[in-house]
């Protein structure tokens, strides 16, 4: 009897609660964030033009989303269909053709994104020399006046807008933007999120072993960062052909050394705490304690740190593409549109239109910044 | 009956956070008389800090409020004060001493510059009547040739000299009111003898009254004129020290007399098996100077000890803060390295490297003094205690751990339904089971304690002592059980080593030491432990 009590108690202590999705610790730090509204507000705001950047091929593309072709449903934005397919005789479809778009439209249906430009498409319909105004400063008439048939057009429609102008390779300018933010937000995701694997681990190992290893490495690392990179890329720029991956490389050597210092000031001071000592005394391995008891504690500064990180990479390359030695020629980047807006101040368009985008997304992240550091902040109350 | 210099009315503090408010101070009155020494006893959390500091307005004002009561000093409401009338009293009518006096103390100002300022901004005095009064100051409060003292920083003196420069500067505007919050808790109990002995004193020669907050009856019982005993921010029980001591009423207090570390430990038995032996162990921290870094002398924090302990009984090692006792128990446990031949149950360890002493360190295992500093705050305590399993018990799953960890939990007396919470929620008697919990589940064969129960509160440390002399016994374990506090090791161990300066100054059986000590020392630390007692000069240091 009594045992089967006492297994009915074991069994009750074990599904009592198991712990909540978030440590209070973490509860405590959601709630901070959320007390920054205007943190909280700009991280939604982010995230929403972020997301939507990734889906940046079915919100402006020259090609149609789906379509309907002798009874076929085709995905020409997914697949790349050979002309022949539809009488013509390029290697790719053009849809922008109105030969083509006859004859879809006589036998089917397409339906395109809601902006008919990609980054590369060249609009040959621009009423006069490029760069060419925003389209609703054109009245109709001017907007479609390069068409065959004028205003009634097929193509005369709200989906041809340029919303923005064009450049000066008469590209639409917002499709440019838009794909310009993606690759910019990924290129400092990316480049911050592998230099904080990086750097952390460096700093965690300089911190934890001390002694040597800490005055070589550290020793190195001035060494390393008083090496000039923007002449670096110059210099790489002229030999290797400069590329994602390529400005990704060279900025990576360099940028990881920003999170050594605190990575390593907080493993330097916690390698003595009793519960470190503890685990050593367990006879848990130097990478575990490393791992589960120290690094926590340097995350704080890290996350910290990340959103300004983040803002430093891709101010980084917009530089770089501003000045002609980041992303080859036509790359959709936002340091691009800038130099075209230098180079056009007749075409004011272009400046303001790279100004806002670069301004509102570095804003939006510094304000996320403020939200994050004031999270981790374990002294930071609110009334 | 005398008019009051303190009177506290009806004093409650309440403090709010994220949304909520909690009462710290429920309704609390008490008169300290000129003269008069008032003590607050109670447990840590039972509010007798937060009320000394209300009397200051020294609280985080405005989180903590005054929902009601009355302070009155000099005819004064002090809690209705404005700033500058409290400025004038603080510091100059009413001084505070606080418990760390590392923390209180300036790193970076000399002594003398530390008590020329309070005597610059109170007094207005300077330059050569300042250091005059400076060294008044510091002979009063008995640090001896003080001249040499003055241009000293406070990493350069003891615990003890820092409290007594602290006391000097309290003293500095001749304060007609003491607080002392804790003022000896993070001295050894020898240093604890002296500077009680210091305020006592000071209180006989100036007429001084002192507010005495401390969780030690035994202190109480030496310093206290009058006594209020506080549990969960109410004052269950006042009255004069003798009284309370001789006839207490109320439960509690009953409870707090009863407390004391009592028990006997096992007989000591010669017999028994050797678990662990260290011969002429020594530990030098080389001091190295010069360009080439050569190696002119060394610290001898461990200088030739020998050490027997065996399985089921405990090996006490006593002596002050700095006689080596903790880096001894670290040495044993190959925490750090030593010279000198060390066996574990009949293999020789000192020559074997960290990861060759990886499988031996679940039979060898250790409690920490301070159990908030010792629970990674990140881990909960489930995680905590299986951290050892999950390293030398790879075979099991997850339920046979969570089994053992729900077993061990059970076994120091915790609910197991707490395993998934957070140390920050437990209390520090609780958490140091936590800290023992994680020991216990590896089934050790040596425990090395250091100072495992000087971090606690009395009757907390009453309970562990219980627990670890219950644990020895079920599992028949061997520790080395260091500590200051002579009390608890009365309690717990049956053979004795009294360390100091790294070499041993007596040893032998428990009830040899603590009957017939044979040196100054030992009987030294023996009368401060037990009757706060000072010895003559220079058998123990300040």
């Amino acid at each position: 009897m009594s045992e089967i009590q006492a297994k009915a108690e074991v069994e009750r202590v074990r599904n009592t609660v198991r712990r909540p999705f978030l440590s209070p610790l973490n509860q405590r730090r959601w709630q901070n964030f959320k007390a920054n509204r205007r943190g909280y507000w700009s991280l939604w705001i982010f995230l929403g033009f972020f997301i939507l950047s990734l889906f940046a091929e079915f919100l402006a593309n020259d090609k149609p989303l789906v379509a309907s072709y002798n009874g076929e449903i085709l995905f020409p934005v997914l697949v790349d269909y050979p002309e022949e397919k539809f009488g013509g005789f390029l290697a790719v479809t053009d849809y922008r053709d109105p030969f083509i778009q006859e004859e879809i439209n006589a036998n089917g249906w397409m339906i395109w994104p809601p902006i008919r430009y990609s980054y590369r498409t060249v609009n040959n319909e621009i009423p006069g020399a490029a760069p060419a105004k925003p389209s609703w400063l054109y009245t109709k008439e001017e907007r479609c006046g390069r068409y065959d048939l004028g205003v009634d057009d097929p193509n005369c429609t709200v989906g041809n807008w340029n919303w923005l102008g064009t450049d000066d390779q008469a590209r639409d300018v917002l499709s440019r933007v838009i794909y310009g933010f993606r690759i910019s937000v990924l290129f400092g995701l990316i480049l911050t999120f592998a230099s904080a694997v990086i750097g952390v681990s460096a700093g965690a190992v300089q911190g934890y072993f001390g002694g040597w290893t800490d005055l070589l490495f550290q020793r190195f690392i001035e060494i390393w960062s008083s090496i000039p990179v923007l002449y670096l890329i110059l210099i790489i720029a002229a030999v290797l052909p400069p590329g994602f991956w390529i400005l990704l490389g060279i900025m990576l050597l360099f940028s990881w050394v920003a999170f050594v210092g605190v990575v390593r000031a907080e493993f330097l001071r916690a390698r003595n705490f009793e519960y470190v000592s503890a685990a050593r005394a367990l006879g848990v391995p130097n990478r575990t304690i490393m791992l589960r008891h120290l690094l926590p504690n340097a995350m704080v500064a890290t996350l910290t740190f990340l959103p300004f990180i983040l803002n430093g990479s891709i101010t980084t390359l917009s530089s770089l593409d501003f000045l002609g030695f980041g992303m080859p020629p036509g790359s959709p980047s936002l340091g691009e549109l800038l130099r075209q807006g230098q180079r056009h101040l007749n075409a004011p368009w272009l400046g303001i239109s790279g100004f806002l985008s670069l301004s509102i997304m570095l804003s939006l992240l510094i304000f996320i910044g403020e939200a994050v550091r004031d999270a981790f902040d374990p002294r930071k109350t609110f009334r | 009956m005398n008019q009051p210099l303190l009177s506290v009315r009806d004093l409650s503090v309440a403090f709010s956070q994220g949304g909520g408010t909690s009462i710290a101070v429920d309704h609390v009155s008490f008169d300290i008389q000129p003269g008069e020494t008032v003590a607050l006893v109670g447990e840590s959390g039972s509010g007798k800090s937060v009320t000394a500091l209300s009397v200051l307005k020294l609280l985080p004002y405005p989180a903590a409020s005054h929902p009601s009561g009355e302070i009155h000093y000099g005819g004064m409401d002090l809690l209705k004060a404005a700033e500058p009338q409290l400025r004038g009293v603080r510091g100059n009518d009413i001084s505070m001493i606080f418990q760390e006096p590392m923390t209180s103390l300036n790193p970076l100002h000399s002594i003398e510059r530390q008590i020329g300022e309070v005597l610059k901004l109170h007094r207005g005095m300077s330059g050569e009547k300042a250091r005059a009064r400076t060294l008044e100051l510091l002979h009063q409060v008995g640090i001896r040739e003080p001249e040499k003292r003055l241009d000293a920083f406070p990493h350069q003196l003891s615990g003890g000299q820092r409290q007594r420069v602290m006391i000097a500067m309290a003293l500095a505007n001749e304060p007609k009111l003491l607080i002392a919050d804790e003022p000896t808790t993070a001295l050894d109990v020898t240093v604890q003898a002296q500077i009680l002995e210091l305020l006592a004193d000071l209180k006989r020669k100036r007429g001084l009254s002192m507010l005495f907050i401390t969780h030690d009856l035994g202190i109480v019982r030496r310093i206290a004129d009058r006594v209020c005993v506080m549990t969960k921010g109410k004052i269950v029980e006042t009255g004069p020290t003798a009284e309370i001591f001789a006839n207490p009423q109320h439960e509690y207090t009953r409870h707090l007399l009863a407390a004391e570390p009592k028990g006997q430990p096992p007989a000591a038995d010669l017999e028994a098996e050797t678990v662990m032996t260290g011969r002429d162990v020594r530990v030098w921290f080389p001091i190295k100077k010069g360009f080439l870094r050569k190696v002119v002398d060394h610290v001898k924090a461990v200088d030739g000890i020998d050490v027997t302990v065996r399985a089921g009984q405990t090996l006490g090692v006593v002596g002050e803060s700095g006689s080596g006792k903790t880096t001894l128990g670290l040495a044993l446990s190959r925490m750090i390295s030593s010279q000198g031949e060390i066996t574990f149950r009949g293999q020789r360890i000192d020559q074997r490297s960290f990861r060759e002493m990886r499988p031996l360190r679940r039979e060898m295992q250790i409690v920490f003094q301070d159990p908030f500093g010792s629970l990674s705050p990140r881990m909960s305590v489930s995680e905590i205690i299986e951290e050892g399993l999950k390293i030398h018990e790879k075979r099991l799953s997850a339920e046979e751990r969570d089994q053992m960890v729900v077993d061990v939990l059970e076994e120091v007396g915790l609910d197991p339904a707490a395993r998934f919470r957070y140390p920050h929620e437990f209390s520090g008697g609780q958490r140091q089971r936590i800290a023992i919990a994680r020991a216990m589940v590896l089934k050790p064969r040596f425990v090395m304690l250091d100072e495992p129960t000087s971090a606690l509160d009395m009757s907390v440390q009453a309970q562990v002592v219980d627990l670890l002399r219950d644990l020895q016994k079920r599992h028949d374990l061997a520790y080395l059980f260091i500590s200051h506090d002579l009390k608890v090791v009365r309690a717990l161990a049956n053979e004795v080593i009294v360390m100091r300066n790294g070499k041993v100054v007596e040893t032998g059986t428990a009830e040899q030491i603590f009957t017939e000590p044979q040196t100054d020392y030992t009987r030294a630390l023996i009368a401060a432990a037990f009757d706060i007692k000072t010895a003559p000069t220079g058998v123990v240091s300040e």
